[in-house]
Parts: structure tokens; sequence; C-alpha cells
């Protein structure tokens, strides 16, 4: 921050016209000077180029058996080992890059199409428990009395629970699928932006400037969206970063186990669910999904740890 | 602290009341008369009959709220129809090897985890630094059940007819069977009651039990079996403890007094484990605390991937079973023993910290 100050003023000496240094700037350039930040930058950016050409780039239709592929040439065998051209597999065989799951299906492709679903998956819900988790810690945070009360003391119970286990027990209930499954992470993680929201405004409700808005006449939602909440911006963002990471890890785990995606979907956690009796024999089938998933976490951690130490202005910049 | 002890716990029971109340609308949610969703196949109308006069399911909703917290204090979860005998023992049988596993797991994440975090913090920006962050943050990016499936694949099928051999299931080898160690030492409690149920709780947990019995090769064959699943299982705390303690130790180590203890001459392991770590301990406490929690969760997957029959594998089966009553008890006892760990927590937190008692 001193050396921006240090910035502007140098050019403010020299006379030279001063140019607004906006908090998205000074963000990003507080982000990239950290290496862990670029490369959950540079991970993220394949697997979002990934998701959106997964179309191009899958060689089979991610859901189609090869049996009911048109002129299919290569033989077609069950949980078949990746076969790749350069490293020896015969050339009259088709190449299989990550080789065929059990119901003879790309590997590859499916694993391709799963980057969709894991990246919406986490911004759905995220997505889903900042909206809720906004809305009530603001009441909570500006009401204050009863209200802040009963809401907070919700979200204690909430946080009560181990967070997976919370989400299971919601799933068994309103029965598997993907969309309960988000919606059941979406809950658990309400409490965690809820409380978030609820200290920045609790920080600058009775600052001067949300004052002088109540006495020009401003009226509730006006002071709270257009003054208050901006200030639960950056907690926020930085929240929600690691809160995907955790969103995807719990959706992936409800797949797992049965409890979100389903078959045929190709859904990392489910794909690993379907073969893991087969570890021994097709270690591929489990293998590369769970490393496409803790590349997908890790870069949302990294980034996310990135922006906290940009956007935390308690934490020193001594580098 | 007295004072304060009591406030804290008087501050929990709404929030005991809440989890009831949760778990119980949750159990109203079941789409479906609540008979049949529980009992299943087995729902006749005379069983219905007879489970909705039981249970009160035909009084007004505060009254079978009341009902409910009655059956949860007397420890009455109802019968799983699945295993077809009461879930309270089913919970007994159980939750032993699941705390056993938590256990390992949480002693496993403490001894790698809070070394680590010391010596990164003392070599800050060293290479066992960066390769200490470096795993921290890719271990709390995998999914434990992938790991847990991986390190299977790798010691009991890569390193097969090696010295690191580990067998990928179960919790002892076939063959093996255990002696309660209330029977080897001649105690014989009555059944069904309290002393019997906890001396009961205890031997099903093997390594204890092994040990209380001088049994070494079974604790032996115990141990090579849990290393794999607490592995597996310690690896998000491990790597929040190595995080939180290299950023506590960080913290207090760049502080005056620290600067003065050197000044003095002191050796650099007195600083370090006297001065700075007593010092560190305390955000520690809440982290491992914490970490409990997160380990009851991915117990349920440890369990699954490694075929031990605790509280997480019973409850994946109840849930493919839709045996509603069995995921609604566990949840309430998990969610209670959560709200006594951070109890216990926040009053040793206290305990250490003499500033948050008296604020």
């Amino acid at each position: 921050m001193s050396q921006d100050i240090q910035a502007i003023a140098k050019l403010d000496a020299e006379g030279l016209s001063l140019q607004s240094v906006s908090l998205w700037n000074v963000t990003m350039r507080r982000v990239l000077r950290r290496k862990s930040a670029i490369v959950g930058m540079i991970i993220l950016g394949v697997l979002i180029f990934v998701a959106l050409t997964a179309q191009w780039l899958a060689p089979y239709d991610p859901v189609k058996s090869m049996l009911d592929v048109k002129n299919y040439s290569g033989t077609v065998q069950k949980r078949l080992p990746p076969c790749i051209h350069i490293f020896g597999c015969p050339r009259d065989q088709p190449q299989h890059i990550l080789g065929l799951d059990g119901n003879i299906r790309d590997e590859f492709s499916r694993l391709l199409y799963g980057s969709r679903l894991s990246l919406t998956i986490g911004l759905a819900t995220v997505s889903f428990a900042i909206v809720i988790g906004t809305v009530l810690g603001a009441l909570s945070g500006y009401l204050g009395g009863w209200v802040d009360n009963t809401i907070m003391r919700v979200m204690d119970v909430l946080l009560a629970f181990p967070s997976l286990l919370l989400a299971i027990a919601i799933v068994s209930v309103l029965g598997p699928g993907l969309i309960n499954a988000l919606l059941a992470i979406g809950i658990v993680s309400i409490p965690t932006y809820a409380r978030v929201v609820r200290a920045s405004v609790l920080s600058v409700r009775e600052m001067d400037f949300v004052s002088a808005s109540r006495a020009l006449g401003g009226d509730m939602t006006q002071i709270l969206f257009r003054r208050i909440l901006p200030n639960a911006l950056t907690p926020l963002i930085v929240q929600g970063t690691l809160g995907i990471a955790t969103a995807i890890l719990d959706a992936a785990a409800l797949s797992f186990l049965g409890l979100g995606a389903q078959p045929p979907t190709p859904e990392w956690g489910a794909m690993l669910g379907a073969e893991r009796n087969q570890v021994f024999t097709a270690p591929h089938l489990v293998f590369f999904p769970g490393v496409a998933i803790a590349l997908t976490v890790l870069s949302f951690n990294l980034l996310g740890d990135g922006l906290r130490d940009a956007l935390d202005p308690r934490l020193a910049h001594a580098s | 602290m007295t004072t304060y002890i009591l406030r804290r716990i008087l501050l929990s029971i709404p929030v005991l009341f809440g989890i009831l109340f949760a778990t119980f609308a949750l159990g109203r949610l079941i789409p479906g008369d609540p008979c049949h969703a529980i009992l299943g196949e087995k729902a006749t109308d005379v069983v219905c009959d007879e489970f909705i006069r039981r249970h009160g399911l035909d009084k007004s909703i505060p009254v079978q709220f009341g009902y409910y917290v009655n059956e949860v204090a007397h420890g009455d979860f109802g019968r799983s129809f699945r295993f077809s005998k009461p879930v309270t023992d089913l919970l007994i049988e159980r939750l032993p090897i699941t705390v056993e596993l938590s256990i390992a797991a949480l002693f496993l994440s403490i001894i790698i985890g809070i070394p680590l975090g010391v010596i990164s913090a003392v070599r800050h920006n060293s290479w066992v630094d960066v390769l200490t962050m470096l795993w921290a943050n890719i271990g709390v990016s995998m999914p434990v059940f992938w790991l847990g499936l991986m390190l299977a694949y790798v010691f009991a099928l890569a390193l097969k007819d090696t010295p690191f051999q580990l067998p990928p299931s179960g919790r002892l080898s076939p063959g093996l069977i255990t002696v309660p160690f209330y029977e080897v030492w001649n105690l014989h409690p009555t059944q069904g009651t309290v002393v019997f149920t906890i001396l009961d709780f205890i031997g099903r947990m093997n390594i204890l039990n092994g040990i209380l019995t001088s049994d070494f090769a079974l604790v032996k064959d115990a141990v090579t079996h849990l290393i794999l699943p607490a592995f597996a299982l310690s690896t998000i705390p491990m790597a929040l403890i190595a995080r939180m303690s290299r950023s506590a130790m960080l913290e207090v180590l760049g502080q005056d007094y620290i600067r003065t203890a050197r000044a003095k001459g002191l050796r650099q392991r007195v600083v370090v484990m006297k001065h700075a770590f007593r010092n560190a301990l305390l955000p520690l406490v809440t982290v491992i605390g914490l970490s409990l929690g997160s380990l009851l969760g991915g117990a349920v997957l440890t369990e699954t991937v490694f075929n031990l029959s605790g509280v997480g594998r019973i409850l994946y089966d109840a849930i493919t079973a839709r045996d509603y009553g069995i995921v609604q008890a566990f949840t309430v006892v998990i969610a209670i023993f959560f709200v006594i760990l951070n109890l216990v927590v926040d009053i040793s937190y206290a305990y250490l910290d003499p500033r948050i008692r008296l604020s």
C-alpha cells in the first residue's frame, strides 16, 4: 500500500495527472506478486478453458459407450488401460489417453466434461450461500436485538454439525441427486458468510458516513446495500473463493457416496465412486478423477490465500 | 473461572435444543409418512398404528418434539429395521471403531503437523518451509476418499511382499479373535448396566483392548490395519495444524521478548521451545479441537474406503438402505459430541489464557 501511495505522491510532485488507483488494480498487483496465487490462477485458467471447450477437446461423447460409437474399430474391452500410440499402443487401436471405464466410455472425455460440472457446482453452491448468508448477516448486524439473536443462534446450530455430516443428513432426507446435494452443501455453508457479513456490518454501522446517510433520509435498503454492504465485499470474496474449494470437495464426497450426481453424469466424485472397488485392477480409473478434483480444489485454495493476503489490511505487506 | 464455565455451559443449551429441533425437523421432512419411510417394507397397517402411537405421531408438533427430546434424553433412538436391533446398541457397537480411528488420525496429525509448522517458522523461507507449505496446500485439497484408495493401492499392491506392505481393509487379519479385557480380568459386569456399556465400549477399541490384555501380537496387527486409514484421515487436520503452528510461531518469534531472550544468550532450542512455542500453543488448541469435527465427517469416507465397520460405514449403509432412524440418531449423537468438544476447547482456552475469562 505504502508503495502505491508513494508512487502517487511522486506523480503528484512531478505535476503529472493523478491517476486513480482502484481496489481492483491494487489487488491484482498484490496477488500477482505471490507465486502460489499465480499457480492457482494458471490452473484455474486451464480448467476454465477446458470446461468451455470440452465439446471440441473431447474425442468421444462422455456418456456414450464405445459399443454405440459408429465405425469404432478398436476391440471393446471394459476398463481398458490407457492406450497412447507414442507409448507403444498398437497403431490399429484407437487412442484412449486415460483408457476406458467400466461402462466402456472414454475416461478422458468424461474427465474433460467433468470440469464443467465441478466449476458449476462450486460457483452455484457458493453463490447460493453468499446470497442467503449476506441477507441474513446484514439483517442480523443492522437490526440487532432479537432478530440478531434468533438468526445467529440458528447459524450456531448449523455450525454445530460437522459440515459433511449435515450435508449427508440433508441429502438422505431430500433424496440423492446433484441438485439436492448442491442445496445441502449450500445450506451448510450459509453460516460462514452470514458471520462474515454481520461482522463487517457491525464494524461500520455506527460510522459517520452511515449516520450521514440516515440523516439525509436514506431508507434501510439503500443504506444497507449502497453504504454498508460494499464494506463486506472484500472478506466475502476471500471467503467465497476458499468456499468454492470446500464446496467442490464436499460435492465430490457426496457423489462418491452415491448421494450426489447420478450415473451416467460425468462427475469426478461419482466416477471415482463407481470404480472404487476396481482400484487394484484398474487404478487409472480412480487415480485421474482424484487428481482432477485435487487440482481444482488446490487452484481455488491458492487463489483464495493469495486474495486474502492481498486484501486483508491487517496482514503486513512486508514483502 | 467457575462463572466462566457455568456461563459457557448455559450458552450451549440453546444450541443443543437447536440441534435436537433440526434433527427432529429433518425426520419430519422425509417425503411420505414417517412410518413407511422409517420402517420401509416392514410397514404394515398394524405395525404403523403401533409405530404412530409409540412415537405420538398423532399428537401436535410441539408434543411430538417433547416425545423426541424425551426419547433422546433416555438414549432411545428407536430400532433400525435394517439391522433389526436398537440404534443405541448399534452406536455402542460401532462408535468405538470410529473413535479409535479419529484419535489415531488426530495423534498422527499432531505429532507430524506441529513439528513441521514449528520448524518451518524457525527456518522461515527455507526449503523445509516451502515444502511444508506446499504439502499443507496439497493436503487440504486432496479428497480423503481418493487418498485412501491410492494408499491402499500403493501399500497393499505396489509394495506387496516388501516390509512396507500394509493391509488395505478391515480391522484385524482374518482368524484373529479379540477377547474383551474385562473377561481376561475376570470382571463379570451384568449386561445392560452402565458399567457394562462403558467396559464394552473400551473393549471394542482393538488397540486399547490389546494393551489392556497384554496381547501384543494383536496390538501390532490392529496397528498395521489402522495406519493407512488413520493417515488418509489425518491429512486435512495435519495440514491445518502445520499452517496454524507456523503462523502462530512466526508471530511470536517476531516479538520483543524473544529478542530479549536471544540477547540474554539463551540457546536457540530454549528460546523456541520455552519462550515461543508455549505462547503459540493457544490458537493451536482451537484448531485441534475444531479439526475433530472434520475428522468425524472424514471418518464416514475413510471407513467406507477401508471397509471399517464404524459409525461412518454404518451411516453409509443406512443411507443406501433408507434407514433414516440411524441417520437421524447418528447425526444427533455426533453433533452433541461436537458441541461438548467445542465447550471443552473454549474452557481449556480460557484456562490457558486468563485474558479470556476475565473479559
